[in-house]
């Protein structure tokens, strides 16, 4: 099998239908001003113009699903008795995430170290992730609010990917990054790509220049000084609402909550996605929550990605720079901001306060 | 875990008896419907399990039976929210799921040829019965054991009769008391912490494990430094929102540390070293 290709741009529906002939293929569709990823069907219409609003993170790690379903059955022979029977269903179809960004991708690979490298597995998670082919649309260039150049990403990094696609000459060359992408690369629509390889790769370098990295050269580390600072934080998050949109829109955000829903003698045991951002997420029975106050639950959030996440893996950052929070975040919180002034060897904690006295004058 | 390939599959258990502790806080005894799993199941002191009423949901309580008595699993349910509350109309034959073992467990070796001196307030007495009862049934491998044990009240004592047979051996040395003057209480009233000061335990050769209601924790600590306790000999297990038990779900964190799986047992040096919320 060939591991480099072309697809003509008016071969695009039919690629991705040839991609959903065994699988279920999410894709970005537009859906009046905006690019969400769907279930594609024949009626919704793909658009890789810009990257889309929502990461493709729910194809592989559902909003909501089923970990488990219970049953109350009563005991024949014994009247007093109620037993319960549980079922578990991991028989997850195989799917396609096409036309997500090399961000996105990389995004899987945050959770990937979470849920699939330690001993206690999620298997619902990593059974789709094995079974999902991951087809990335590499970026032309940024939008507003892109950083992934600063946390170790590109317009065109292969990482978590499958197959990398990067729009030259009126379509795409394709390049297989694993096995399962080779297989991609055999559907008949894919012509020989060998000639367009030096075109993507100049049209990569140039969109991975034009990507810009809000940190400071040589800062790649946070001042645990700074981060320990509580006044900063609240000067920082002031403005937040604690609505959650950034969590919900990240492509590496897996923090989820589990709950029980009952109808008569069945139900089912549901996880879903939740948010460090939401003041309940830590609040414990007795009233007692570690995290009360939106400055200590932003300051865990950014932890997390940039501080905690990387001690436990490697120097890892649980951030891939897509920039979604920053674009869509109601009051304009921008993470990357905030953390290139805690990396910035030079910060002053004070300097946020001023800047907040600044803008109210 | 259970053997279970899927951690978040709950093992189907029977309660088989249910012991009412005190105004709100009733022990259950349970064991695994799959005999077969009840015999090979393995656990340390200290581990917690995670308990599911189906319909309502699962929340974790220690495992506070010890390893050496393996005829059931004993989990202690202070009612409080929904799961507790559920779990406090469970009877006697009852099915619940219980996820177990999960986290980690006292050094409880690392504690031999050592004074142990057990300080707990209220339900925060459930972890230390586990590490109580492993170490009497192991009596010759600790030196002194203390215990220093206190709620509001007389009736809010758990473990009554585990208390009065500890009270009567000569090998265990246990101060009870309650918060204030109280009928037909003839034992010491005073908080927990002020009673660790007035009994002022040397540090000499000697592990503290405390577990209470927070705010007792705090005055605890700072007792126990008075007294001149080193750090890593202050052992502590802690509680927070959990959900998964496995460290996935993100909410029980202190830095990168999970409580549910990193956990729940620290020592103050390990606290200390991760950052707080504070």
């Amino acid at each position: 099998m060939a591991d480099k290709g072309y697809l003509p741009k008016e071969k695009i529906k039919e690629f991705v239908e040839a991609l959903g002939k065994d699988a279920t293929v999410f894709a970005p569709c537009l859906e009046g001003d905006t690019i969400i990823f769907r279930q594609y069907t024949p009626d919704k219409e793909i658009s890789l113009d810009r990257p889309a609003n929502t990461p493709p993170k729910g194809a592989i790690y559902p909003q909501c699903e089923t970990l488990l379903s219970f049953e109350f059955k009563k005991e024949a022979d014994n009247p007093q008795k109620m037993d319960v029977e549980l079922k578990v269903n991991t028989d997850f179809p195989k799917a396609v995430v096409f036309g997500g960004r090399p961000c996105d991708a990389r995004g899987f690979t945050v959770i990937d170290r979470v849920f699939i490298d330690t001993d206690t597995a999620d298997p619902y998670y990593k059974k789709r992730r094995e079974n999902t082919t991951i087809v990335t649309k590499c970026c032309n260039g940024p939008v507003a609010g892109c950083f992934c150049v600063g946390v170790g990403g590109g317009p065109a990094v292969t990482e978590g990917s499958d197959v990398v696609m990067t729009e030259v000459d009126g379509g795409y060359y394709l390049e297989a990054v694993t096995d399962k992408g080779k297989a991609v690369m055999s559907l008949p629509m894919i012509q020989d790509g060998a000639s367009y390889e030096a075109k993507a790769k100049a049209a990569n370098e140039k969109a991975t220049a034009a990507v810009r990295n809000p940190f400071p050269e040589g800062a790649d580390k946070i001042s645990a000084e700074l981060f320990d600072s509580g006044d900063f934080w609240g000067n920082v998050i002031e403005k937040c609402l604690s609505c959650g949109a950034c969590t919900f829109l990240c492509p590496t955000c897996y923090c989820f909550n589990i709950t029980d829903e009952q109808a008569i003698t069945t139900g089912d045991r549901i996880r879903s996605w939740d948010s460090c951002m939401f003041q309940h997420f830590t609040l414990e029975t007795s009233g007692h929550n570690p995290r009360p106050a939106k400055h200590k639950r932003f300051r865990n959030r950014v932890g997390h990605k940039f501080y905690y996440y990387p001690e436990k893996y490697d120097g890892a950052i649980a951030c891939t720079g897509c920039g979604r929070c920053i674009r869509y975040c109601p009051v304009s919180v921008d993470i990357s901001e905030i953390v290139g002034y805690l990396r910035d060897p030079k910060a002053d904690p004070k300097a946020w306060a001023a800047k907040k006295e600044d803008a109210k004058n | 875990m259970t053997g279970n390939q899927n951690p978040y599959l709950p093992e189907l258990a029977t309660v088989t008896k249910v012991i009412e502790e005190t105004p709100n806080i009733k022990s259950f005894q349970v064991v695994f419907n799959d005999a077969e799993k009840m015999k090979n199941f393995t656990f340390e002191p200290g581990q917690v399990g995670q308990l599911s009423v189906f319909g309502v949901g699962e929340s974790t309580f220690v495992i506070n039976s010890p390893p050496t008595r393996m005829e059931y699993l004993q989990f202690s349910v202070m009612k409080a929210g929904e799961v507790t509350t559920a779990l406090h109309g469970i009877y006697e034959g009852d099915v619940i799921g219980v996820r177990a073992p999960l986290g980690n467990w006292f050094p409880y070796n690392d504690m031999k040829g050592k004074n142990i001196l057990f300080i707990g307030g209220g339900i925060g007495l459930a972890p230390l019965r586990t590490l109580i009862l492993y170490m009497l049934d192991n009596r010759a491998d600790y030196k002194d054991i203390t215990i220093i044990y206190g709620s509001r009240t007389p009736p809010d004592l758990c473990y009554k009769d585990e208390l009065k047979e500890w009270e009567e051996r000569s090998d265990v040395n246990l101060i009870l008391t309650v918060d204030n003057e109280f009928p037909g209480w003839t034992k010491r009233t005073g908080f927990v912490p002020t009673v660790l000061k007035e009994e002022a335990p040397k540090a000499d050769d000697t592990i503290a494990i405390t577990c209470g209601p927070p705010i007792m924790i705090k005055f605890v600590l700072e007792g126990l430094a008075e007294l001149k306790f080193p750090e890593e000999n202050i052992i502590t297990t802690l509680e927070a929102r959990m959900k998964c038990g496995i460290g996935l779900c993100g909410r029980c964190n202190l830095g990168h540390k999970y409580i549910c799986k990193d956990g729940p047992v620290f020592s103050l040096k390990q606290l200390k070293e991760l950052p707080s919320d504070e």
